[in-house]
C-alpha cells in the first residue's frame, strides 16, 4: 500500500480562549490573531517537516488548499509543492488539490500543475476538489448554484490543455478561450494521475468511476466515521461493475506514535485537543450555502464532514475535544508502533483503501514532535503495513516519474566564476 | 392553499404555477425570499380590491422545478421574467415586487419601461452601495433567517411550516431550492447591476420600506428613491421588517391599494 504524509499547515498559536471568543476558524476569523513574523517560522517549520517526511521513506508528501482558514495556511498549495519539487527527490508530490472552479481561466491550474510535474520530473499527483463551501463560496465568492458546473467544465478544460498537442479553442458555458496552448505540458502522459477528494456524494463516486480517478475521503473524524462513507463508495463501485482495487481509494487518518500508548497520550494530548478544540471550531453559518449540496445528495441524506463539524460546533458536549474522547471515537490512532500498525492495517482492510494519507502533524504540534512521530512511523509502523494489498492489486493511479538517473539534481555548486562560465 | 385559483403557464419548456384571486384591476406580484409556499394574508387582502396574479419565479416553489439552473446571467433572468409576465397576461399592468422580487420587478421595468403601468417596490434590493452590500441572507443559519427577514418571524415561520400530510423531504428540498435560486440571482452581494438601468424607469413608482428592515442598509434607500427618472413616492411602514408582507400584511396591502387607486 502507499503511505503518504499530509500537512494541513495549521496556525499553531491560536489563543487558549479561541473557541469561546471567536465565531469560527474560517471565513471571518479575526485577522488580528495572525502574526506574520510567527507565521514565517511556522511555514518554514512546516516545509522542513514535509521535506523530512520525504527523506523518511513516505511514498508521497501531500499539501492542500484552504482560504481564510486558521487551520490551513495554504491558499496556494502549488507554491509549497514547487519548493518540494526542488527540495525532494523520490517522494511523489500530491497536491490535494486545486479547487478548479476558483481559477479564471482554469488553464492557470493546468499550467502551474504542469510546471510542478516538469520541475519534479513527473512526480505530481493532481488533486481536484470542488472545495469546501467556506473556501469557494464565502472566501472566494463563487455562486454556490454554479460551482459544480464550473468545476466540471474547468476539469474538462484542464484535461484537454494537458493532453491535446494542437492549439485549440474552448467555448464553454463559463470559460471561453480562443487559444489554449499551455507551456509547459506535464511530463506524465497522458497527464498526471487525478485524484478527487470528496465527501459522501454519490455523484462524485460515479464520476470518479466514469473517469477512472481515485476517490479520497479526507476524514477528520477517523476510520470509524469514514467506514460508512467508504462502504457506500465500494457498494457503488460494485454496482458499476468496477473491480474493488483498493488503489481506487484514499483516506486521511491522524496518527500519533510513541513507545507506548501512555506515552502517546501524553505527547499528543495537547496538539490533538488544539486541533479538535480550536481548529475544528467551524461556524455553521458558512457550512451549507444553498446549491452547494446537490438535491440528489440531500435526498440521499448524506452530510459532508464540514457540515457535520459545524453542527457539532454548536452543540457543545457532542464534539470530542478532550483527548480521551478523541481517542475513544477514533479520530486519532495513537499508541505504540505495533498498536498503530494493527489499527491502520485493520482500517485499511475494512475500508479497502490502498492510499493512506497520514497526518503526523496536527494542531499545534511542534517540529521536534512532528519529526519524532514521523520517524517512529517510518521506522516502526511502515514496515508492518507496507506490503498490504501489493500481492493482489496494482496501483494504476500512481505517478510515473522520469527515471531517477534522468532527473535534474539541484546544483548547489554554482559559484559564478569565469572558469565555470567557460566550461 | 385556499383563496386563489391555480393555473400553469409554460415558459422555455418549464411549467410555472400562477395563482389568481380577486376581481378588479390586475396587479402582478413577484414574491420575496423563499417564494410562496401557500396563499398569504397579504395577497388575500390585496385581492379584496384587485385581481391579484402571482406567478412563481424560476426555482422558487412552483417555479419550473430547477428552471433557475438554466439562467446564467441577468439577461437570462430578465428574459425569463418578461416571458412569465407575458404568459400571465400582465403586460402593461401594475406590478408589485417584494425584496428579490422587487429587484426583478424593477429591472424588468427598466428594460421594458412601456410594459409596466405602476411599479411598487417593497424593500427593494439589487443595488449595492459601494462596498456596503445588503445583509447576507446566506451568512446566517436557516433557523435564524426568519428573524433577519421579519420583525415578526413567527409569521414567516408559520408560512414555512410543512402542511400535514406533505412529504417532509420534498418540502425541505423545495425550500433549499428556493434559497439556491435566490443565491443564483443575488450571490454574493445582492448586486444585479440594477444601478445601471434603474434610470430607465419613467413610470410612477412607489417604494415602501419596513421601519425594522435588517437586510437593506439605510444608505441604500436614496439609490432607489433617486434612481428612476419617473415620479417616485417613498413610504415607511412602521413595525415591519424586510418582508413587510409577512409582518404587516393588511397595512401593506392597504398602502399599496391606496397608491394604485389614487394614482390610477
Amino acid at each position: 500500500m502507499k503511505l503518504m504524509w499530509f500537512h494541513l499547515m495549521p496556525y499553531t498559536e491560536l489563543p487558549d480562549d479561541f473557541r469561546e471568543n471567536n465565531p469560527g476558524i474560517w471565513v471571518d476569523i479575526n485577522s488580528e490573531l495572525f502574526d506574520p513574523t510567527r507565521a514565517h517560522h511556522m511555514y518554514n517549520d512546516f516545509m522542513d517537516e514535509l521535506e523530512f517526511a520525504a527523506t523518511c521513506g513516505f511514498d508521497a508528501i501531500c499539501v492542500n488548499e484552504h482560504h481564510a482558514n486558521g487551520y490551513g495556511l495554504m491558499p496556494s498549495p502549488n507554491l509549497i509543492a514547487s519548493t518540494l519539487a526542488r527540495r525532494t527527490s523520490d517522494a511523489m508530490i500530491c497536491v490535494m488539490g486545486n479547487s478548479l472552479a476558483l481559477y479564471n481561466p482554469p488553464t492557470r491550474v493546468a499550467e502551474e500543475m504542469a510546471m510542478i510535474d516538469v520541475i519534479s520530473g513527473g512526480r505530481l499527483i493532481a488533486g481536484f476538489p470542488v472545495g469546501t463551501p467556506m473556501d469557494t463560496c464565502y472566501a472566494y465568492g463563487q455562486n454556490p448554484s454554479m460551482l459544480r458546473d464550473r468545476y466540471y467544465e474547468a476539469h474538462d478544460l484542464v484535461k484537454r490543455a494537458w493532453t491535446e498537442r494542437e492549439v485549440f479553442s474552448f467555448n464553454g458555458r463559463y470559460n471561453q478561450l480562443r487559444y489554449v496552448n499551455i507551456w509547459p505540458h506535464p511530463v506524465q502522459k497522458p497527464h498526471p494521475p487525478i485524484w478527487i477528494p470528496g465527501g459522501g456524494s454519490v455523484e462524485t463516486w460515479r464520476w470518479c468511476a466514469e473517469m477512472d480517478y481515485v476517490y479520497c475521503y479526507l476524514s477528520y473524524f477517523g476510520y470509524k466515521v469514514g467506514l460508512s462513507t467508504m462502504r457506500g463508495f465500494w457498494n457503488e463501485m460494485e454496482r458499476l461493475e468496477k473491480e474493488p482495487n483498493p488503489y481506487r481509494a484514499g483516506f486521511l487518518q491522524f496518527v500519533g506514535v510513541a513507545e507506548s500508548r501512555e506515552e502517546a497520550m501524553r505527547l499528543y494530548r495537547e496538539p490533538a485537543e488544539y486541533f479538535y478544540g480550536r481548529c475544528l471550531h467551524i461556524d455553521p453559518r458558512y457550512a451549507q450555502p444553498p446549491g452547494y449540496t446537490t438535491e440528489a445528495t440531500i435526498r440521499a441524506r448524506v452530510e459532508g464532514q464540514i457540515a457535520t463539524a459545524a453542527k457539532k460546533a454548536t452543540a457543545r458536549g457532542k464534539t470530542a475535544t478532550e483527548m480521551e474522547d478523541i481517542i475513544d471515537q477514533g479520530y486519532i490512532m495513537i499508541g505504540s508502533p505495533d498498536e498503530v500498525a494493527e489499527q491502520l492495517r485493520h482500517a485499511a482492510k475494512e475500508m479497502n483503501v490502498g492510499h493512506l494519507m497520514l497526518l503526523c502533524q496536527f494542531g499545534n504540534m511542534n517540529k521536534q514532535l512532528v519529526a519524532y512521530n514521523t520517524k517512529m512511523f517510518a521506522e516502526k509502523v511502515m514496515p508492518q503495513i507496507k506490503d498490504l494489498f501489493d500481492d493482489e492489486w496494482e496501483d494504476h493511479w500512481w505517478p510515473t516519474p522520469m527515471p531517477a538517473g534522468d532527473r535534474a539534481v539541484p546544483d548547489a555548486a554554482l559559484d559564478g566564476s569565469v572558469a565555470e562560465a567557460a566550461e | 392553499m385556499t383563496g386563489a385559483r391555480e393555473t400553469t403557464i409554460q415558459v422555455d419548456g418549464a411549467d410555472f404555477r400562477v395563482w389568481t384571486a380577486g376581481s378588479g384591476p390586475k396587479v402582478g406580484v413577484f414574491a420575496g425570499f423563499g417564494g410562496l409556499l401557500q396563499w398569504t394574508p397579504f395577497l388575500c387582502k390585496l385581492a379584496e380590491t384587485r385581481t391579484v396574479i402571482v406567478p412563481s419565479l424560476p426555482g422558487f416553489p412552483g417555479g419550473g422545478g430547477r428552471a433557475h439552473v438554466e439562467l446564467d446571467s441577468q439577461l437570462d433572468w430578465l428574459l425569463m421574467a418578461r416571458e412569465i409576465l407575458n404568459g400571465c397576461e400582465l403586460e402593461g399592468e401594475d406590478l408589485i415586487g417584494i425584496s428579490l422580487g422587487a429587484a426583478l420587478a424593477a429591472d424588468v421595468t427598466a428594460v421594458w419601461p412601456h410594459k409596466t403601468k405602476k411599479l411598487v417596490l417593497v424593500s427593494p434590493i439589487g443595488i449595492c452601495d459601494g462596498d456596503t452590500p445588503i445583509a447576507d441572507p446566506w451568512g446566517v443559519t436557516p433557523q435564524k433567517l426568519p428573524a433577519l427577514l421579519c420583525a415578526n418571524p413567527q409569521a414567516l415561520e408559520a408560512h414555512q411550516k410543512m402542511p400535514e400530510g406533505a412529504d417532509e423531504l420534498e418540502w425541505e428540498v423545495s425550500q433549499i431550492r428556493a434559497n439556491e435560486a435566490a443565491a443564483r440571482l443575488l450571490w454574493p452581494n445582492g448586486d444585479i447591476g440594477l444601478a445601471k438601468r434603474i434610470g430607465r424607469i419613467f413610470g410612477e413608482t412607489l417604494i415602501i420600506w419596513g421601519s425594522e428592515d435588517k437586510v437593506v442598509p439605510p444608505s441604500h434607500r436614496p439609490l432607489y428613491k433617486n434612481g428612476p427618472c419617473g415620479p417616485v413616492t417613498e413610504k415607511v411602514l412602521d413595525g415591519a421588517g424586510h418582508q413587510a408582507d409577512f409582518d404587516r400584511p393588511n397595512d401593506l396591502a392597504a398602502m399599496i391599494d391606496d397608491y394604485l387607486r389614487i394614482s390610477t
